[in-house]
C-alpha cells in the first residue's frame, strides 16, 4: 500500500542525482592523480573535490536511499498510510537545505576539511552547519518510523511486527545514536570554533566523538542492504526467509555491538591508551557474526528457490536459479563483493595488521568495495524493485538492467582491487598529486591505471542506472500491485517479546556505548592543556 | 508418516543446521580473538600504552621537541630513539637517519593540524596530533632509504609532504654519533 510515493520518490531521485555527481567527482579524482592525469595546476581543486564527494557520498545519498526506503516499509510492511507526512517533508527539505549550504562553501574552496572534518584544521561556519541540517532532517524521520511502528502496534496488539519494519527500525535507532558522536563533536567543539567564538580545540578528543560515529554509520549505509537481502530477495526470485527469528537476532546484534567499537579507527593514535583499543578491538571481532548469520541465512533462503525451481544436488541447486533476474545477479554481486571486502576487514580490525595499511590506498580500496559494491549496488536493486510500485510503469530494460548491473560488479573490482594493492605498497590516501617519476613510488603506476580504467567503467555503470529510472518513469503504465515482501519458512505467528521490541538493546546499545566510551571521553574532556589553536582553512 | 510428521522434523533439522552454523562463527569470532589477544601479548605488538600531552604552541620554546633535540640520538644502552615534529607541510628532519638492527624508539608530534607518519615497506604507522605525543618502537632489518609521506590530510599543501628515513650500517651510524649531538641526514 504505497501511498506517499511522491515523497519516496522524491527521496530516490534526490539521492540518486547527488550520487551521480558525486561518482563523477570520483571518477575525476582517479583519474586526474594519475599517471595519465598530471595536469593539475591547482592541487587545491582536488580536496574540493574529494570533501563534495566524501560529504555526498558518507552522508546525504545513504541517509536519503535509507528514508526513501523506510518509508516505503512503513506504508508496505505495516499496510498503513504513513502518519506525519507533512513532517517527512520537512525532513527532507532540510536535507535540501542542508546539503546546498554545505557545498557553496566546499564549492568556494572555504572548506576543503574532507567528510571526516579532523580539526584543528577549521571550514567555513555554513558547511558544518550544512551537514547538521542533514542529520537533523534525518532525525525527522527517526522519529517518524518509531511513531508510525507505534500506530501499528496499537491497532495490532501483540502481532509480530513484520521482518521489514522491525530492521528498518532498529536501523533507524542505530542511526539516532551513533549520529550523536560526530554531533557532539560538531555541537561542543567545531562549531564555537568555526563561529569565531572560541580558537583552541582538543584535537584528540574530537577524533574519539568522531570514532563513535565512524563505524556504526557503516552499518547505517549497509541497513537497506541486509534488509534487501532478508525481505527482498526471496521474494523476487521465487524463495522464502530461511528463518525469521535469525533475521531478527542479527538486526538485534547490528544494533548492539556496532556502537562500542569505534576505536578501532583511533589505533594508531597517541591519545587513547591501549587498554581501551584492545576492548575495541575484540568488540570489533563480535560485529562479525551478525554477518557470517546473515550469509548463511542469505544462501539457505536462495538454495530454497533453487530447490522448489527443481535444482538437485549438493551444489546442482546453483545452476537452478534464475540468473536472469537481476536481484540475483546484484545478490550474487553483492555477496562476492562483501566476501573480499569482508576478508579485508578481518585485516583492518586486528591492530597488528592495522599498521601496515593504516591511512594507506587500502582503506580507500577497502570501504569502495565493500560501500560502494556491496551495499550500493543493493540499493540499485532496491531502485529497480521498487520503481513501477512508486511510478506506477513498468521497468522495460531488463537487459540493460543486467547490464549496468554486471559493469557496476566488474568495475568495481578493477578499480578496488588494484587500490588495495598500492596501499600495501605504502601509498598514502588522500593526495592530489604523486610523483610517479620518483623510482620509488613509479611501480605504483600501473595499479593506479588500472584504477583510472574501472573508475570509468563504474562512472558508465552509474549512468545507465540514472538512466534506466529516467525512462521507467515515461514507460507505459502498468499496475504492479502491492509491493510485498518475503515471507519466512515459517512465517510467525507469535513473536517472542524480546525479538519483537526494540527498546531492551536499545538500552543495551546506550550502556555499551556509555562503558566503552564514557572513561576516554570524560578522561579527555577533563585533561588540561589538551587543547591547540585552530588552523583554518583558506586562511593561509 | 503423515504431512504433520515431516513438518514437525524439517523444523528440527533446519534448527540444527542453524545451530551448527552459529557455533561455526562464533568459534571463528574466538579464534579470531584469541589470535590477536597472543600476538598482542606474546609479541608485545601493542599500541603505545600510554598517553603523554605537549603544547603545540610552544614546542620550539621548550621541552623535548624543541630544534635542537630533533634528529637521532644514541642512547648508553645502544638503542636509538629518534624525536620529530611534523608540521603543515613537512617533517622535521626531513630525513632521518637510523642505524640497521637496533631497537629504536620514534617520539613525535605535530606542530599544528593533524598528520600521520608512514613508513613504506614497513609497519610503522603512527597518527600525529598536536596535544599529544605519539611513540612507536621501530627496527629495520635492511639497510636503505624509505619514503616516508604524510598519511593523513593536513590541509592543501598535504601532497607534498614527503620525508625520508635512511637505514645505514651500525658502524656508519656509530661514526656519525661521535660528534654527538642530534643527527639527521637533511641535505644529503
Ligand atoms: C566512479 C566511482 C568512484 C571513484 C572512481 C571514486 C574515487 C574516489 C577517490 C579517488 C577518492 C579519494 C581517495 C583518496 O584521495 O585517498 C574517493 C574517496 C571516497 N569515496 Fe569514492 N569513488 C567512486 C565511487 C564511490 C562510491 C559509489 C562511494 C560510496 C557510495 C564512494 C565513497 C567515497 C568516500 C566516502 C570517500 C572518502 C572521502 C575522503 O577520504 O575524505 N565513492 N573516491
Ligand atoms: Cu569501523
Ligand atoms: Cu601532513
Amino acid at each position: 500500500m504505497l501511498v506517499n510515493r511522491k515523497l519516496i520518490l522524491a527521496h530516490f531521485w534526490l539521492a540518486f542525482g547527488v550520487f551521480g555527481v558525486a561518482l563523477t567527482l570520483g571518477a575525476w579524482q582517479m583519474f586526474i592523480r594519475s599517471p595519465i592525469g598530471t595536469w593539475l595546476s591547482n592541487p587545491e581543486l582536488y580536496y574540493r573535490s574529494l570533501t563534495a564527494h566524501g560529504t555526498v557520498m558518507g552522508y546525504v545519498f545513504p541517509t536519503l536511499v535509507a528514508m526513501g526506503f523506510g518509508y516505503a516499509i512503513a506504508e508496505s510492511a505495516l499496510e498503513q498510510r504513513l502518519v506525519g507526512v507533512r513532517w517527512a517533508w520537512t525532513g527532507f527539505w532540510l536535507i535540501v537545505v542542508g546539503s546546498v549550504m554545505a557545498v557553496i562553501p566546499i564549492a568556494l574552496g572555504r572548506a576543503s576539511v574532507l567528510y571526516t572534518f579532523y580539526p584543528p584544521l577549521i571550514g567555513n561556519l555554513f558547511y558544518y552547519l550544512g551537514v547538521v541540517l542533514v542529520v537533523v532532517g534525518s532525525w525527522i524521520w527517526v522519529a517518524l518510523m518509531s511513531i508510525n511502528l507505534r500506530v501499528w502496534r496499537k491497532a495490532h496488539p501483540g502481532a509480530p511486527v513484520p521482518l521489514a519494519m522491525f530492521a528498518n527500525v532498529a536501523g533507524s535507532y542505530l542511526w539516532a545514536w551513533t549520529a550523536v558522536g560526530a554531533a557532539l563533536e560538531l555541537l561542543l567543539q567545531i562549531i564555537p570554533v568555526a563561529a569565531g567564538l572560541k580558537n583552541t580545540i582538543d584535537a584528540g578528543l574530537a577524533r574519539i566523538f568522531f570514532s563513535w560515529t565512524l563505524h556504526a554509520i557503516v552499518y547505517f549505509w549497509l541497513m537497506p542492504t541486509y534488509i534487501a537481502y532478508y525481505t527482498i530477495v526471496p521474494r523476487a526470485i521465487g524463495g522464502r526467509v530461511y528463518s525469521d527469528a535469525m533475521a531478527r537476532i542479527s538486526f538485534i546484534l547490528f544494533l548492539v555491538v556496532a556502537m562500542p567499537i569505534g576505536m578501532h579507527h583511533t589505533f594508531a593514535d597517541p591519545q587513547v591508551g591501549a587498554g581501551f583499543k584492545f576492548i575495541h578491538s575484540a568488540f570489533t571481532a563480535l560485529v562479525a557474526l551478525p554477518t557470517l548469520l546473515t550469509v548463511f541465512t542469505i544462501c539457505a533462503s536462495v538454495e530454497i528457490a533453487a530447490r522448489l525451481r527443481g535444482g538437485r544436488g549438493m551444489f546442482g541447486w546453483i545452476r537452478a536459479l534464475p540468473w536472469d533476474n537481476p536481484m540475483m545477479l546484484a545478490l550474487a554481486f553483492s555477496f562476492v563483493m562483501l566476501g573480499f571486502g569482508g576478508a579485508g576487514g578481518l585485516i583492518n580490525m586486528s591492530y597488528q595488521l592495522d599498521t601496515t595499511i593504516h591511512n594507506t590506498q587500502w582503506i580507500t580500496g577497502h570501504f569502495h568495495l565493500i560501500f560502494g559494491g556491496a551495499i550500493v549496488i543493493m540499493y540499485f536493486a532496491i531502485a529497480y524493485d521498487l520503481w513501477p510500485h512508486l511510478t506506477g510503469r513498468e521497468l522495460v530494460d531488463i537487459r540493460l538492467i543486467r547490464t549496468q548491473l554486471w559493469l557496476w560488479f566488474i568495475g568495481m573490482i578493477v578499480t578496488t582491487f588494484p587500490w588495495h594493492w598500492v596501499g600495501i605498497l605504502g601509498m598514502p590516501r588522500r593526495m592530489a598529486y604523486f610523483d610517479f617519476s620518483d623510482p620509488a613510488i613509479a611501480p605504483q603506476a600501473l595499479s593506479v591505471t588500472f584504477s583510472v580504467i574501472g573508475g570509468f567503467i563504474l562512472l558508465a555503470s552509474g549512468i545507465m542506472f540514472i538512466i534506466i529510472l529516467a525512462r521507467g518513469m515515461r514507460a507505459p503504465q502498468a499496475d504492479a500491485g502491492a509491493y510485498r515482501f518475503a515471507l519466512a519458512v515459517h512465517q510467525p505467528t507469535t513473536v517472542p517479546v524480546a525479538l519483537n521490541t526494540h527498546a531492551l538493546w536499545v538500552a543495551l546499545m546506550i550502556a555499551l556505548t556509555i562503558t566503552n566510551y564514557g572513561y576516554p571521553i570524560l578522561n579527555l574532556a577533563t585533561a588540561a592543556g589538551t587543547s591547540v589553536p585552530a588552523v583554518y582553512v583558506g586562511a593561509q | 508418516m503423515s504431512a504433520e510428521d515431516t513438518h514437525g522434523s524439517s523444523v528440527e533439522v533446519a534448527a540444527r543446521v542453524e545451530r551448527r552454523w552459529t557455533a561455526i562463527a562464533v568459534i571463528i569470532i574466538v579464534a579470531m580473538a584469541l589470535l590477536a589477544a597472543f600476538a598482542g601479548i606474546h609479541q608485545a605488538t601493542m599500541p603505545q600504552p600510554r598517553v603523554e600531552t605537549t603544547d603545540p604552541s610552544r614546542l620550539h620554546l621548550s621541552g623535548e621537541f624543541v630544534e635542537s633535540n630533533l634528529g637521532s640520538m644514541l642512547e648508553a644502552n645502544g638503542n636509538v630513539t629518534v624525536r620529530a615534529i611534523g608540521q603543515q607541510y613537512s617533517f622535521t628532519p626531513a630525513c632521518i637517519v637510523v642505524p640497521v638492527d637496533t631497537p629504536i624508539t620514534l617520539r613525535a608530534t605535530s606542530a599544528d593540524v593533524v598528520h600521520g607518519i608512514l613508513i613504506q615497506g614497513t609497519n610503522v604507522n603512527t597518527m600525529l596530533v598536536p596535544g599529544y605525543i605519539s611513540e612507536q618502537l621501530m627496527r629495520f632489518t635492511r639497510t636503505g632509504d624509505y619514503l616516508m609521506p604524510c598519511q593523513e590530510f593536513c590541509s592543501f599543501g598535504h601532497e607534498g609532504m614527503w620525508g625520508k628515513v635512511k637505514v645505514v650500517d651500525k658502524t656508519n651510524f656509530a661514526n656519525r654519533a661521535k660528534a654527538g649531538g642530534r643527527l639527521s641526514c637533511v641535505g644529503q
